[in-house]
């Protein structure tokens, strides 16, 4: 039995807090102002735009990475899984097509 | 909407389980005794949208309150510290 899934810290031990740490400050870098777009487009939330996903598909993708990728994963980078598993679910883009992209991207790059 | 059961100063305790999928009740106030603060409104279920389904009819939800030290053993606050959580209605009986 899952007890307890990894997200859900609430009340574990965590240090100290830091008011206005790391978040407060950090200057979002232009591929994360990107996935913010897009989440908002795809959820529908701009008036006249169609939700073809939902915030709560998005949270249970997150819920559903291995506890150790989420730890070493950035908010956005989280953003990023839980918009592409929604996608693939919703029939939106295949994993086909996501894995050829990918490709593309990286040769374009030089990897 | 459907009516909702509860009424605000009605003592409620949150269900004690621990099912898969997308859960909105977080796992610390699972089993806690509280108060109802108010009534939120009525929203589609989180856990059925989680799974690309409807969420309808519209669940009420509600503001709850509980004592710090009740749900925290070794809190060391003030007696009269209070905790609030939203907890959709089909994860609370009467306590």
């Amino acid at each position: 039995m899952i007890e307890r899934s990894h997200h859900d810290m609430g009340g574990l031990p965590a240090g100290k807090v830091e008011p206005g740490g790391i978040d407060a400050t950090h200057d979002y870098a232009l591929w994360e102002r990107r996935v913010d777009a897009m989440a908002v487009l795809l959820q529908g939330i701009k008036p006249g735009t169609k939700r073809l996903v939902t915030v709560d598909e998005r949270r249970r993708a997150i819920e559903m990475i291995p506890p150790k990728a989420y730890d070493e994963m950035s908010y956005y980078e989280r953003w990023v899984i839980s918009l592409a598993e929604a996608l693939i679910q919703r029939g939106i883009v295949t994993s086909e097509e996501l894995a050829r992209k990918m490709v593309e991207v990286q040769t374009r790059a030089g990897g | 909407m459907l009516a909702a059961k509860y009424k605000p100063g009605e003592k409620v305790k949150v269900l004690k389980a621990y099912p898969l999928g997308h859960i909105r009740t977080p796992y610390y106030i699972r089993g806690c005794v509280g108060e109802i603060e108010r009534i939120c409104g009525a929203f589609p279920n989180p856990e059925e949208l989680a799974q690309m389904r409807s969420g309808l009819p519209p669940l009420p939800l509600y503001r709850v309150r509980f004592r710090q030290k009740e749900v925290w053993p070794d809190y060391r606050g003030s007696d009269a510290d209070v905790l609030e959580v939203e907890i959709f209605e089909h994860w609370l009986d009467r306590a």
